[in-house]
């Protein structure tokens, strides 16, 4: 038999039909929903007079939208000032209610930021097709399942038909070799990655994740790499399965139990590339030269090593690139040549699907632990990914280090990643921010967005400005 | 949808490379449940001089003066021209929705992001991909005749109007099929309801633990 790449593995064991003209209809195993892309899905369905193909396979909740303080949240929908806000998580509920979808609702210990409680749950489990109506849905990736986003029109498509209609991606090998130093995280290797491909580097392929840095990453660091692949273009991430895997997927609610689970990992020894299999496009880097890395733009690819200076846009060649760049320093209120240690900060969000797990929030503490945040910060927010991380961090702590050293410890929801909710930044403010984004706007009208690891962005907030967490006490 | 057959219209050019779809529509629009009324917050950041809301009277608002859709020359485009990795980012459907309400039904551009790429077409837009040097006489095109206009014939895969000449662009097969017939992928997709069953039970065999309620 011809050796596959874990892609080629997903893809051909949820093939439905392959049409003569080439598209292909994809089975979905698990789907993802949360109020702000499903509503119009919904809505579709009901004017069509459609049922839900399998309602057992959607998992719902609401995050973009929901409040972060303690007091909002107390008293449940009610709480949420922002009356469009509301309309659109009580429209999630009452849809989910008519449908018989399950939904892990505001108050809920088990909600979150849907890409933080599928693995939670295990509701994403290797081998598995993974959609959802957002584009960092790759998360899912790390669990060595096929994930990625959707638009709303497809998010109908699937709840209708379980099957979407699909045309098979290129296969690009991302290797990452050789050991992290100290202070250099998952966030860090995706950045660094970004930096050399370009945020279209990845457009038309599945990205696999490859490589000694990847084989010792734990689950929660390949997530964190995996959801950012599509800041490189790729709507596809992922990861092949191993022991940390299996693992890691062990016990939780929905993973399959006793003989089925026995069954199951049997199954997922498969579940990685083929040794001699045939990538169209690989890229190589060595991880041992990845230092913590500092976006200095308005795109992901716009990134630096924390101890580089902004650049220079006339030195830069390609002229689109350079109008690029001018705009982006421009819109950042930075100047060529400056340190990227000397940008000062507004605010510091840690959060979001990319970093707000346990290991995260671990990072992050140890760093602020017995030291003050900058009396030159407005705001260091530190939002949990779901309830259930809020819950452990509580246990072990951390919240308690936190507050201790001047941050706010919030309620889970997807926050300052995208400012739906009260969470934002002013105009010109800067933050450095754990999230995936830093688009113009993105946090809020204006807002200036540098995205690091949480713990380069802990030590931020005690100093005010950047910092190389290496040599940070 | 709309089936999308041949298009005339302005063409306005966007100059600006890695457009996401945050540029496209930002976020404190997405609270709508509606498929429809984001054409006046299309591009709002860059069209507004001010931080829109929801709900808000745009025709109060202070525009910029400077950016494209502002200029007199270009109202009423229903053509947008654009450069490389055009509606990169979020997945948000609203970005074609805003597109479509503003009147624009084409895109032409260099390159497109994925996720983007394929929402066009489930709405009845047709997002063109040319060479880059095709692109950039286009931008020459638009910006030198005031009341430019391109015509777009999908049934013949050209765009007409260009002083380069006819230009020939390809697309999918199964995609132009359903523009061309306004064609609805659900309705397609369950006349293959036997074959999606017949999947399920035999993948029930081999992976039970993914039937399991």
């Amino acid at each position: 038999m011809a050796s596959k790449t874990l892609y080629d593995k997903l893809w051909d064991s949820h093939l439905v039909k392959q049409q003569d003209d080439g598209s292909c209809l994809i089975y979905i195993d698990r789907h993802l929903l949360h109020e702000v892309t499903s509503p119009q899905a919904f809505e579709g369905l009901r004017i069509a007079g459609r049922k839900p193909w399998r309602i057992d396979t959607n998992l719902a909740t609401p995050d973009h939208n929901v409040p972060t303080t303690a007091d909002e949240r107390s008293i449940g929908v009610d709480g949420i000032a922002d009356p469009v806000s509301k309309i659109q998580v009580v429209t999630l509920g009452d849809n989910c209610a008519e449908f018989g979808i399950t939904e892990f609702k505001m108050q809920d210990t088990r909600q979150g930021i849907v890409h933080v409680v599928g693995p939670e749950q295990g509701a994403t489990l290797p081998g598995m097709t993974v959609v959802c109506g957002d584009s960092h849905t790759a998360t899912h990736g790390a669990m060595g399942a096929l994930a990625h986003g959707i638009g709303t029109s497809e998010v109908e498509h699937v709840l209708a038909t379980q099957c979407l209609i699909q045309k098979k991606s290129q296969n690009m090998l991302v290797r990452v070799d050789g050991e992290l130093g100290a202070g250099v995280t998952p966030k860090d290797v995706v950045l660094a990655i970004i930096g050399v491909i370009g945020t279209a580097g990845g457009t038309g392929y599945a990205i696999e994740f490859g490589g000694q840095v990847f084989e010792s990453m734990s689950m929660e660091g390949r997530m964190t790499v995996c959801n950012m692949a599509i800041e490189a273009g790729a709507r596809v991430g992922m990861v092949g399965v191993d022991q940390t895997t299996i693992d890691y997927v062990k016990g939780r609610p929905f993973s399959p139990k006793g003989e089925s689970w026995d069954l199951a990992v049997a199954a997922w020894q498969d579940l990685h590339s083929d040794a001699d299999a045939e990538f169209d496009h690989v890229v190589v880097l060595d991880g041992s030269a990845i230092a913590p890395q500092v976006t200095w733009g308005t795109s992901p690819e716009m990134v630096l090593p924390v101890f580089a200076h902004v650049p220079d846009p006339t030195k830069e060649k390609d002229d689109a690139k350079a109008s690029g760049m001018t705009r982006a320093l421009e819109y950042m209120g930075l100047e060529a040549g400056q340190a990227i240690t000397d940008i000062q900060l507004d605010r510091v969000f840690i959060g979001s699907c990319t970093n707000s797990r346990i290991e995260d929030l671990r990072a992050a503490a140890a760093v602020v632990e017995g030291h003050q945040v900058a009396k030159t910060l407005k705001q260091a927010l530190v939002v949990p990914g779901s309830g259930l991380v809020k819950a452990q961090a509580e246990a072990e702590g951390l919240h308690t280090i936190f507050t201790n050293a001047g941050l706010e410890w919030r309620e889970p929801g997807c926050s300052m990643c995208l400012a739906m909710n009260a969470d934002k930044l002013g105009s010109g403010e800067h933050c450095a921010s754990t999230s995936n984004r830093n688009f113009e706007g993105r946090q809020g009208f204006g807002g200036r967005t540098h995205l690091v690891s949480p713990a380069m962005a802990a030590a931020a907030a005690i100093a005010g400005h950047f910092v190389d967490v290496r040599t940070f006490n | 949808m709309q089936a999308f057959t041949q298009l005339t219209g302005i063409t306005a050019p966007l100059d600006r490379a890695n457009v996401d779809t945050d540029m496209i529509i930002p976020k404190q629009f997405l609270k709508s449940i509606k498929r429809s009324g984001f054409g006046p917050n299309l591009f709002d950041e860059l069209r507004y001089l001010d931080e829109g809301q929801p709900d808000q009277d745009s025709s109060q608002r202070p525009i910029n003066p400077d950016f494209v859709l502002n200029l007199p020359r270009y109202k009423g485009a229903k053509i947008l021209l654009a450069r490389d990795n055009f509606g990169c980012g979020s997945s948000r459907e609203h970005a074609p929705w805003a597109l479509l309400d503003y009147g624009f039904s084409c895109v032409i551009a260099p390159s497109f992001a994925d996720i983007f790429y394929n929402n066009c077409f489930k709405n009845g837009i047709l997002p063109i991909t040319l060479l880059n040097e095709q692109v950039d006489q286009l931008f020459i095109d638009s910006q030198a005749e005031e009341g430019f206009e391109l015509t777009v014939d999908l049934e013949a895969s050209v765009i007409r109007g260009s002083s380069a000449g006819e230009i020939a662009f390809s697309i999918d097969s199964f995609r132009r099929h359903c523009l061309l017939n306004g064609l609805d992928d659900i309705g397609l997709t369950l006349e293959q309801a036997d074959n999606i069953k017949r999947y399920e039970q035999k993948r029930q065999q081999q992976a039970p633990w993914l039937f399991a309620k």
